[in-house]
């Protein structure tokens, strides 16, 4: 199983569609870089809106991903946490204070631009 | 009536087979959208937690009543190394694996009861118990 990635101008689209278990989201990880790599992507937005739960393995990954891409000189939103994904993440511990978010993918857009254009 | 359901653990896509079989279960059961993601969560991190320390284990989950209380108990059992010091694992931020799980403390947190029973070089068992609101 494999996580599709869309390009749209500048920017990565991802919407997680999957359950994602450690080797789809290992390779999600995998795959996501290659391809800032091949296209010079200076934007992405991974949208959750399809995702019921996150654990603190795919929160990492996630979280990884994020301080990856920058590495390579790309900005990361991630959109579209549902409400129970927030609460159970907050009651385990996990807070992603580093990772950027927002609300859904058009507020994620606009804020990859604003980050960019600034 | 109770009827037991479990996963064998020894493989990552074990872990999704028991988070499922628990979402699953806990929807049929009523729980709220909320409480379904806590019971989800909660069984992925103790089948990880099996996966990683013991290599190989179990989780059961079963509807549960008590008096007018409905609920649902998921059993955690493993045969691994054990664990040496629970009061340490029970402390936030405690990890023996560069934080790949969030921890006991965190399971504990997403569910109303929590206990655990360990013999180094036996075994670990864990159970914990969600009570519909």
């Amino acid at each position: 199983m494999r996580v599709p990635i869309l390009k749209l101008h500048e920017y990565l689209l991802i919407s997680i569609q999957v359950e994602l278990d450690d080797k789809t989201a290992l390779q999600f990880q995998e795959d996501l870089l290659s391809k800032i790599h091949d296209t010079g992507a200076k934007g992405i937005v991974i949208d959750l809106t399809s995702v019921d739960m996150v654990d603190s393995f795919i929160a990492k990954v996630l979280g990884d991903v994020v301080k990856m891409s920058n590495l390579m000189g790309a900005r990361v939103v991630l959109t579209g946490i549902q409400p129970p994904v927030a609460i159970t993440l907050i009651d385990l511990g996990i807070n992603m204070r580093d990772v950027p978010t927002a609300l859904d993918l058009e507020q994620g857009l606009d804020k990859l631009q604003q980050d960019l254009e600034g | 009536m109770a009827i037991q359901s479990c996963v064998d653990v020894r493989n990552e896509w074990d872990i999704v087979s028991a988070r499922q079989l628990g979402r699953d279960l806990a929807k049929d059961l009523g729980f709220s959208s909320v409480d379904q993601a806590r019971i989800t969560t909660a069984i992925s991190e103790l089948a990880r937690n099996i996966y990683l320390y013991a290599g190989n284990g179990r989780i059961c989950i079963e509807p549960i009543e008590e008096g007018n209380r409905r609920g649902l108990r998921i059993i955690a059992n493993d045969t691994g190394p054990g664990i040496q010091d629970i009061r340490k694992v029970m402390e936030d931020g405690y990890t023996t694996s560069g934080g790949l799980g969030a921890g006991l403390p965190g399971v504990k947190r997403l569910m109303d009861e929590f206990a655990i029973h360990s013999t180094v070089d036996v075994g670990t068992e864990i159970h914990i118990t969600k009570w519909l609101r």
